[in-house]
């Protein structure tokens, strides 16, 4: 993999700086993109010629080809990650990782970006979260101003709303996501609410809409902005975060500053947070009223080609399980208590129970749950199976959230490959 | 609920609104340069690819694409279009049937 530093020298100086670090100027951008074009592709194949590394694949497993992903090594900050895309970042968590607690290690958490200019370097003296709009006084803070705002934390998963889309069928367009682009992390920061009470927020505000220092190549393209209702971002809940796992967050997790919006998908968890507008009107912005809307139905569930139907934006999280620890297609002894373990959430609430079946889903045992560390965060499961006669079982788990609902038998669809959350099976051959 | 993290702070809360910073553990936040990788590999194909590796790259890199499954070539128009008309790519027009029976080629299907 070739990183910007090396291959720097050979591009052009406008290059250099199109890449992560500024916006290509705007009035004389349309002449100079054929030339500017000629020469990545030129620099494309020049660097071509290095001997390539030796590469550690992934097999996904995912319902149809390509199913293989690079493990790669070589984003900053990062270990090994699944690669689903180098520019801008898509990065997915090994399944693996989740196996080894209930808390998602900053350097495996995995990555996603909509635009690929991600400032590459930011300085924590120079950073300002702006909060204006519908207020009594538009504020400027620092890092310092937040620091000294009281402090809270709380543990949440994170989850993309497409997380598992490569498992749709029929498939459909996006980031071909296995199961791995979720984590769980012990977020540190400052309540959402205290900010917007020292700016004042005025009568007749009804939302406020986010916005992080990314920006997309091309400069009339729709900014990457989300809003939440202003009850719900004044709910003492939604955080605005500057550490996870006890530590700074990683530059391509969102450093300096990210929201936290427990229980709702990772799209209103706007990274690299620099601007909070506070607005008297709903927010008819691309990122709010198209993309990130789902099907308002039950499970967000159409048949593929129907049309007409309502769309609302993706919000709540719904209960999802998993297993970690057996993997599809291993081989465990028969007649015996072979220990099976996973991971499991609630979505916007906690977790009630989390239930085994090895008989295809006639019968579900129960399971005994880890240590409740909140109720938005991943909480593990532990059971042992009995398999008494020998060849090909299912292993089914299914979630119970605190309210009552459960993963479906059937997984759902939706053009836009949003919240799956069937109940998973690996099968598993006793021997 | 969000929970206060240190214990002194349930004893210090009852004193002030606010918290002095003094009473909270200092977090080490540090100013952060990184490199990120480019993903500058062009789209396979020879000549057949020029059209996709002139327009396409600026924004992205060829891998996201490459990991797609096969869909209806209709899917693969619609995905030009919406890189055109949302994303605001600046598509060469006339690059657009080349693009697309590229994808079509590539990654295409009667899926649908």
């Amino acid at each position: 993999m070739r990183h910007y530093s090396i291959s720097a020298g050979s591009l052009p100086d406008d290059l250099k700086i199109s890449h992560g670090l500024a916006k290509t100027s705007a009035p004389d951008r349309t002449p100079s993109r054929r030339s500017l074009l000629r020469q990545i592709a030129f620099a494309g194949v020049s660097l071509m010629a290095e001997p390539a590394l030796a590469e550690q694949l992934i097999k996904l497993p995912l319902p149809s080809d390509p199913r293989e992903r690079p493990l790669s090594h070589d984003f900053p900050q990062k270990a090994g990650m699944i690669l689903q895309r180098i520019r801008p970042p898509l990065l997915e968590t090994p399944m693996e990782v989740f196996d080894r607690g209930a808390f998602t290690p900053n350097d495996q958490f995995y990555v996603r970006w909509h635009w690929a200019v991600i400032p590459n370097s930011v300085d924590v003296n120079r950073f300002r979260l702006s909060v204006r709009g519908h207020v009594d006084h538009a504020l400027s803070l620092s890092i310092e101003d937040i620091l000294r705002l009281p402090r809270v934390e709380l543990a949440a998963v994170n989850q993309c709303s497409g997380n598992s889309r490569g498992l749709f069928w029929p498939r459909v367009p996006g980031a071909q996501w296995a199961n791995g682009a979720m984590g769980n992390a012990k977020w540190t920061g400052v309540r959402l609410k205290d900010v917007l009470d020292r700016a004042g927020v005025k009568n007749g505000a009804v939302q406020v809409r986010l916005k992080g220092l990314d920006e997309a190549v091309v400069p009339d393209a729709p900014d990457f902005r989300k809003s939440l209702a202003i009850d719900h971002a004044r709910d003492g809940e939604v955080m605005i975060a500057f550490a996870m796992n006890g530590e700074q967050l990683p530059l391509l997790n969102g450093f300096p500053l990210r929201l936290v919006v427990p229980g709702w998908y990772s799209t209103y968890w706007v990274k690299m947070l620099c601007d909070i507008e506070v607005g008297d009107k709903p927010d008819d912005n691309y990122w709010m009223a198209v993309a990130y809307t789902i099907p308002d139905t039950p499970h967000a569930n159409i048949v593929p080609g129907q049309s007409g139907v309502k769309m609302i934006p993706i919000n709540r999280m719904v209960p999802r399980s998993f297993f970690t620890k057996v993997a599809d297609g291993a081989s465990i002894p028969a007649n015996t208590q072979v220990p099976v373990r996973g991971i499991a959430f609630g979505g916007d609430t906690g977790v009630a129970k989390v239930e085994l079946s090895s008989d295809g889903g006639k019968s579900w045992q129960a399971t005994t749950l880890g240590t409740d560390y909140g109720k938005y965060s991943f909480r593990q499961w532990e059971a042992s199976v009995l398999l008494s006669e020998k060849g090909n079982h299912a292993l089914l788990v299914r979630c119970t959230n605190l309210a009552g609902d459960v993963q479906p038998n059937e997984p759902n669809w939706n053009g836009s490959g949003f919240m799956r959350n069937v109940i998973e099976t690996v099968h598993v051959n006793a021997i | 609920m969000c929970k206060p993290i240190p214990a002194i702070l349930c004893l210090t809360t009852a004193l002030a609104v606010s918290t002095p910073a003094w009473v909270q553990e200092q977090p080490q936040i540090k100013s952060t340069t990184v490199d990120l990788p480019t993903g500058d590999d062009l789209f396979p194909g020879g000549t057949a690819a020029d059209a996709i590796n002139n327009n396409c790259l600026a924004c992205h890199s060829a891998d996201m694409v490459l990991n797609q499954p096969m869909l209806p070539p209709a899917t693969w128009e619609a995905e030009v279009y919406k890189m055109i008309r949302i994303y605001r790519a600046p598509v060469d027009e006339t690059d657009v049937p080349a693009i697309v029976a590229y994808l079509a080629k590539l990654k295409g299907n009667n899926q649908r």
